[in-house]
């Protein structure tokens, strides 16, 4: 209620300090891997009552990759050549731009993969724009890093899914190159809703 | 369903003198992410860059992978076993109130006490004489969950009066 937050900003300016929170930023859902790896993550039956969706992660591959490899992303179980990103890439010595049309998914964070030091774990946020629209292409924004004390990259990425429009009710996260269980012990991701 | 609202403000300060440091200390484990948004200019050196300390942790335990363009070339570097994170590398902090220089820092799973903390900060000064816009990925080599962060120009200036830090927690379901 309008009263309520206007209460909560009053007290938080006479306390010298902030404002309570507000309602507009919501989780919706965490997945954590538990000992047995995973194969991919999915949040499924997405509400459709917000504006926006952010995924806040972080991952380690169960996998011996050890540099400049990626998990990718779906949504709604849509596997045909509906997607396309573009990415600029550090890698610590130099900066490189690149982008591939007409692809099956979205590249995704950086993964550290089970031979890199023990206990790294790479990190994204991923925000997705008018998820419920039914009437644009969807586009995706990654900010997404992975440092091992010597190595890593960071990364600034979009993606687009141009499917016929369609609201987004469920995002898939997965490995690549065929692997069965490569999203590592531990790795999390959150799903966050934010209104509009 | 929704689990409920999150990203909630836990502290903030606006430097009201000349200051050398800021520490948010006693920072509570009950979120998983924490963002850290920052906002000014330094006191009076030109071109110190943006760096932080989690738990008084002075050691060579942190290293930086960063990406950059000035507006004429786009660059990427690296730190290795460093003292301290880098919220910012190429950009310089600027000294003039015209000049602002703008944080977000995304502490990732700071409460968990498996992983090696990820830190992934963005970075921009808009003019001046060190502009630029920069992504950075920080690790720091320690399993312990964060409950103190430690901000501070380097290597040597103050933050100038008005320098803005708040400190947002964000809860996962």
């Amino acid at each position: 209620m309008w009263w309520a937050r206007l209460l909560n900003i009053i007290s938080g300016l006479l306390a010298g300090g902030v404002a309570a929170s507000t309602t507009s930023y919501e989780s919706i859902a965490t997945v954590t891997v538990g000992s047995g790896n995973a194969a991919s993550i999915d949040f499924t039956s997405i509400p459709q009552t917000f504006k926006h969706l952010q995924i806040r992660g972080i991952m380690r591959g169960s996998a011996s990759t050890t540099s400049n490899d990626q998990v990718r992303i779906r949504f709604n179980d849509d596997s045909a050549n509906n997607y396309a990103y573009h990415m600029l890439l550090g890698s610590g010595s130099a900066a490189t731009a690149s982008g591939t049309a007409t692809q099956s998914q979205i590249i995704g964070m950086q993964i550290v993969g089970s031979g890199s030091t023990a206990n790294v774990f790479g990190a994204s946020v991923t925000d997705i724009l008018d998820y419920t629209s039914t009437t644009k292409n969807k586009t995706v924004r990654i900010l997404d890093g992975q440092d091992t004390n010597g190595a890593g990259y960071v990364v600034f990425q979009s993606g687009l899914w141009f499917k016929t429009p369609e609201a987004i009710t469920k995002v898939s996260i997965f490995y690549p190159n065929g692997s069965t269980a490569g999203i590592g012990q531990y790795s999390s991701f959150a799903l966050y809703g934010i209104k509009g | 369903m929704a689990a409920g609202s999150t990203y909630t403000p836990i502290a903030t300060t606006t430097i009201g003198s000349t200051t050398a440091s800021y520490t948010f200390s006693s920072i509570p484990s009950t979120y998983t992410d924490l963002v850290l948004i920052c906002s000014g200019y330094g006191a009076s050196v030109d071109g110190n860059v943006f760096v932080c300390q989690v738990n008084g942790d002075t050691g060579t335990n942190y290293s930086t992978t960063r990406l950059s363009g000035n507006g004429t070339t786009a660059s990427s570097g690296r730190r290795t076993s460093v003292t301290r994170a880098f919220l910012s590398d190429a950009s310089g902090l600027p000294n003039s109130s015209s000049q602002i220089s703008n944080y977000i820092v995304n502490f990732m799973n700071y409460s968990n006490t498996t992983t090696y903390k990820t830190i992934i900060s963005r970075a921009n000064v808009a003019s001046g004489t060190y502009p630029a816009t920069e992504a950075l990925v920080n690790l720091w080599r320690n399993t312990a969950a964060i409950n103190e962060i430690k901000v501070f120009p380097d290597p040597s200036e103050n933050f100038a009066a008005g320098f803005t830090l708040t400190l947002y927690g964000i809860a996962a379901a």
